[in-house]
């Protein structure tokens, strides 16, 4: 079947050169990876590569995009005022609640300038959608609709409603990929809500288990334990929900105790997720807008950092 | 015209989502169709064509830059030197043979990441090359139209 494709057209003569041009792209391939390795001087190639791949996300995409369109169209007018009851509900139950934390989000302000600490860091929160998720089963990476262009940056948290997703990557132009906190390669400074005790959250490539690899036999944590961000390793804002300690199992002839939790975000079912911004009080918030780069958000991070330790 | 094409839509093929259970799965789809177009038409599909999409394929799925790169361009290479015996080759036998690229393909991967620290223990990582062993026939005939179609 495959004989009777090759005809004299395109017979047997090619260049000699083909082992020479083979190993001279095979240096380059390595010079590629080794500097890529190294350090991140190749982002403006990825990012020119990937403007062209940009078009094959949409049009991959498009599809579903489709498909949610035609049932948001089709949705039937009971539907849609089922829906609006519901959301009415829902909203008068989050404005109560609203009222309680704006109540306490008062009185945390005058506490904290009663201990004469810095006001805490308010975030700016943008939605993004996902574009497509990584095909690699051994990275859990996402691509999401936001870019520079948005002023996304390297190393930005990813959130969504239930608590960290990732951590931007590598911000592209129109879009950028994101991190997933399960990835093998991710760790994360997570402290437990109860009592304060800080670790390190280790992904494992699965989506609903993280590692907590580092807690002594002897820490204080038990199953159910809510771990939070503890905002220390500077990427993330501190206080967003991270995971739920799953088992904690105490080997006595070990070091560590080996601990896993589930993520608080359903990782493999988001469709939104919300990238964060951090800026202080009003005054600097215009300031983040005009200068938005990586030097402000970075050094609104370490005021948080700072306002922690004065408490 | 038609290995351009061919070549993005495999290329979507490779960044198209798929349910959790199908993903370790997921044909090599980018590989199979550059093995086939460097088997029948070497002169015009080479290792330099390869290396661009294997650039290409490293920014779309995020990996080392220069990753997929060497290993498409290694696999091509093989391809290209040997692609008159694997013209000659019935189906089947083929078939056993595109396994064995694949296999090379998923090891310089493999190996690569290794070299720079990216774990990927598990067993199903293998999945790939037996998915695109079975699917190569199928594959071969759905080409071979394409190419009869071009040529009129």
């Amino acid at each position: 079947m495959v004989a009777a494709n090759s005809n004299n057209q395109f017979g047997t003569s090619f260049s000699p050169a083909l082992g020479l041009r083979f190993l001279l792209l095979a240096g380059l391939s390595i010079l590629l990876l080794v500097i890529d390795h190294r350090d991140n001087h190749l982002d403006t190639v990825r990012k020119a590569i990937g403007a062209t791949v940009y078009p094959l996300r949409v049009l991959v995409d498009a599809p579903v995009s489709a498909w949610r369109w035609v049932n948001d169209t089709t949705t039937s007018r009971n539907d849609l005022r089922l829906e609006n009851s519901r959301l009415k509900f829902e909203r008068l139950l989050t404005q109560a609640r609203l009222q309680r934390y704006s109540a306490l989000e008062a009185e945390n302000a005058r506490l904290r300038v009663m201990l004469e600490a810095r006001s805490l860091v308010r975030e700016r929160v943008r939605v993004a959608e996902i574009m497509s998720v990584s095909s690699d089963p051994f990275r859990h990476v996402l691509v999401v609709d936001k870019g520079t262009r948005e002023n996304v940056y390297d190393g930005q948290a990813v959130i969504d409603a239930d608590g960290i997703v990732g951590q931007i990557i590598e911000a592209g132009v129109l879009s950028s990929q994101a991190m997933l906190i399960s990835d093998p390669g991710h760790d994360l400074p997570v402290e437990v809500n109860r009592n304060g005790l800080r670790t390190i959250a280790r992904g494992t490539g699965e989506f609903n288990h993280l590692d907590l690899p580092f807690l002594p036999n002897n820490a204080d944590i038990e199953p159910g334990d809510l771990l939070v961000s503890s905002g220390r390793g500077g990427a993330f804002p501190a206080g967003y929900p991270v995971a739920v300690v799953e088992s904690v199992t105490r080997i006595p002839q070990e070091p560590f105790a080996s601990v896993t939790a589930t993520p608080a975000a359903a990782l493999n079912q988001i469709r939104e997720v919300m990238l964060i911004w951090a800026s202080e009080d009003e005054e600097t918030d215009e300031e983040a807008a005009a200068e938005p780069d990586d030097s402000t958000a970075a050094e609104t991070v370490t005021d948080l950092r700072e306002g922690e330790a004065d408490e | 015209m038609p290995i351009i094409f061919s070549i993005v839509v495999a290329l979507m093929l490779s960044i198209a989502p798929l349910p959790d259970w199908a993903e370790p799965f997921r044909p090599t789809w980018v590989l199979l169709t550059l093995i086939y177009w460097s088997m029948t038409l070497p002169n015009k599909f080479s290792v330099g064509s390869a290396w661009i999409v294997g650039l290409v394929l490293d920014v779309a799925q995020g990996t080392l830059l220069g990753q997929h790169a060497l290993a498409l361009s290694l696999v091509i290479y093989v391809t290209v030197k040997f692609h008159l015996q694997l013209r000659q080759f019935p189906v089947l036998q083929l078939s056993a043979t595109v396994f064995a690229l694949l296999a090379l393909y998923q090891f310089i991967l493999f190996w690569i990441n290794g070299v720079a620290g990216v774990n990927s223990p598990s067993i199903t990582y293998w999945g790939p090359v037996i998915a695109g062993a079975i699917i190569w026939p199928a594959l071969n005939v759905a080409f071979a139209g394409v190419l009869q179609r071009a040529r009129g």
